[in-house]
């Protein structure tokens, strides 16, 4: 079977699959079309009730949620995108030249990202932000610097199995130079491995550019943001209920799509693993 | 009886583990401590400008340097602050004029309660599902909790805080929507404006958590040794109770190690979310008020109980765990 096949039939890959080809799509689409401009206020309809004319209704300052929805999952997918992006560029390497080189190397590497664990994606936002204030690149950078280590780590341990594989010692005996066996040896059996860290940590980045934002560490206004709107819901908790539903929702799902991709990639990618769950 | 060799050797080599591990984690705090420092103190655009803005005069730029010593070179500034972390002494608080270790010290009064309760709540909800999950590996009760646990991982924190709000302060009123009421006046009523803080906290946590509790136990379930006890006569739960947990209890014990700083960030958010006056707020707040003495030393706090953890998990680690091969940590 090819690995299409098996991934259609692989129920969470297929599931988590549709729901981040919807984020994708929606995040994509909001270029080209939403039902009213995001940034749009329309005072006297403040507080609506989904209807004909907004589907989801309207928030404190008549804003269509249906626009700062779709506008909001741009925001998630760009943070996303960058934050992992920074990650695996930096992380990567360094796992690579760890294990690679091994010795010291390999000690400071390692204890660079033993450290780097006590600074939280949070903790990083709150020290950037006490410095150069809030907004979407301090906390893109804060996530971006928390995932450098997770990918260290996971590459290094990889990198580490690959390089002792008989093949490897068989390009060594021919005379390859590191750099050379990393390129075309270590990177490519590792891969996979990338991609399925890379799906779970594109999720933890969406929850927590959704908290900096949701404490005013984020995205600032008028760029609509989904933790932001829980914010501004969570002042309408008497008055408007509804509010702090949606966002929460396309937080929830967007989160649960790329964590069911990521589990059914895990398994569709090693094989052995899955038998082993 | 020959001398019981293995044993002497192992406790030697369990403490030149423990001596390296506390070396490196003096290590660690100090590195982080540059870190903080560097950040807040030394990079350019901080102190004095973030303090005053932008627009402020420079003799008042002068004047505030010299009040916060930052007219002295850093490597000297850093090591008063160092002094004065060994001693207790973190200075005082430039908006709120009092030192900041009795602001600490008050603020500890919720945050440490809360994350104690929130890791109590964790661990129960986690262990009961996941060793239930386990024992009814493929059948409903475990596709059940999974299920559970994916969507519990998927919550934010702070979305699953303001839902309880609504249910149980808005349309129950049961709690109070946030707001703490203090300890003097009774544990009762303090403790109860710290419940669904921290059940929002627990759940999320514990979604996680819940996973990894039952892929150690089916882990543990496929060993040799089990398959002996079972056919030595002992029942399913006995082989549970009593062989299983324990083996499965170390990987456990790892995750929620690193959960501790997951937890520690989600308090942050939990507290504003519920206006708590805990460590959580008064970051926020020294934020907004421009506090940098307040923001370094709260920011040195949080990391270094990170750090402390970790340490305290390893060492566990090494004496709870008897497979563990010591040379190789």
């Amino acid at each position: 079977m090819s690995f299409w096949q098996r991934a259609l039939r692989h129920k969470s890959f297929a599931i988590g699959g549709v729901l981040v080809l919807l984020l994708i799509a929606t995040a994509i689409g909001s270029f080209v079309w939403t039902p009213y401009p995001a940034a749009e206020l329309d005072i006297p309809n403040k507080l609506q009730l989904p209807s004909a004319a907004h589907w989801l209704g309207t928030d404190s300052l008549g804003r269509d949620i249906v626009s700062l929805l779709i506008v909001g999952a741009r925001n998630s997918i760009a943070v996303g995108v960058i934050a992992v992006g920074i990650g695996i560029a930096f992380g990567v390497a360094l796992g690579l030249l760890a294990a690679a080189r091994r010795g010291w190397v390999e000690e400071a590497v390692m204890r660079f990202a033993d450290f780097s664990f006590a600074f939280p994606a949070l903790l990083s936002a709150i020290m950037l932000t006490a410095i150069y204030g809030p907004g979407l690149v301090t906390s893109i950078t804060a996530i971006g610097i928390f995932n450098v280590p997770v990918f260290t780590r996971i590459t290094r341990a990889a990198a580490n199995a690959v390089w002792s594989r008989e093949f490897v010692l068989a390009a060594r005996a021919c005379g390859k130079g590191r750099l050379r066996i990393t390129i075309e040896h270590v990177l490519p059996n590792i891969v996979s491995i990338l991609i399925v860290q890379a799906t779970i940590q594109f999720a933890l980045a969406i929850l927590a550019e959704a908290a900096l934002s949701y404490l005013g560490l984020g995205t600032q206004p008028p760029q609509p943001s989904w933790g932001r709107m829980l914010s501004e819901a969570q002042q309408m908790l008497f008055a408007a209920p509804q509010l702090a539903l949606y966002p929460g929702v396309a937080i929830a799902l967007s989160v649960l799509g790329l964590n069911l991709m990521g589990d059914g990639l895990r398994d569709l990618l090693d094989p052995r693993l899955a038998r082993a769950r | 009886m020959g001398a019981p060799h293995p044993r002497p050797r192992r406790a030697v080599a369990i403490s030149i583990f423990l001596i390296k591990r506390f070396a490196s984690f003096l290590a660690t705090l100090l590195v982080a401590s540059m870190v903080v420092f560097v950040v807040l103190d030394v990079l350019p655009g901080s102190a004095a400008d973030v303090v005053l803005g932008e627009s402020a005069t420079p003799e008042a730029k002068a004047a505030l340097n010299a009040k916060l010593g930052l007219d002295r070179p850093p490597l000297q500034r850093y090591g008063a602050w160092m002094a004065g972390l060994v001693r207790g002494e973190l200075g005082e608080s430039l908006s709120y004029s009092v030192p900041v270790a009795q602001l600490v010290g008050e603020r500890l009064q919720v945050t440490a309660p809360l994350a104690l309760m929130a890791m109590l709540l964790t661990a129960g909800l986690a262990l009961t599902l996941g060793i239930y999950a386990a024992s009814r590996h493929n059948k409903l009760g475990d596709v059940g909790v999974m299920g559970l646990s994916q969507l519990g991982i998927a919550i934010p924190n702070f979305w699953f805080a303001i839902i309880l709000i609504f249910v149980f302060a808005v349309k129950l009123r049961w709690f109070s929507a946030g707001g703490f009421p203090g300890w003097e006046d009774g544990p009762l009523d303090a403790f109860k404006a710290l419940i669904l803080p921290a059940v929002a906290l627990a759940v999320v946590q514990a979604a996680i958590l819940a996973r990894i509790t039952r892929s150690a136990v089916l882990d543990v379930l496929r060993e040799d040794f089990v398959r002996t006890a079972r056919a030595k006569g002992l029942s399913r739960r006995a082989v549970l109770w009593r062989h299983v947990l324990r083996n499965a209890f170390v990987p456990v014990l790892t995750v929620m190690g690193l959960q501790f700083a997951n937890l520690l960030t989600g308090t942050i958010v939990v507290e504003n979310v519920f206006s708590l006056p805990g460590l959580g707020r008064l970051i926020f707040q020294a934020i907004a008020n421009r506090d940098v003495i307040v923001v370094r030393n709260v920011v040195m706090l949080l990391a270094a109980s990170v750090i402390v953890i970790n340490f305290v998990v390893d060492v566990l680690y090494a004496v709870i765990d008897p497979r563990l091969k010591v040379h190789s940590a």
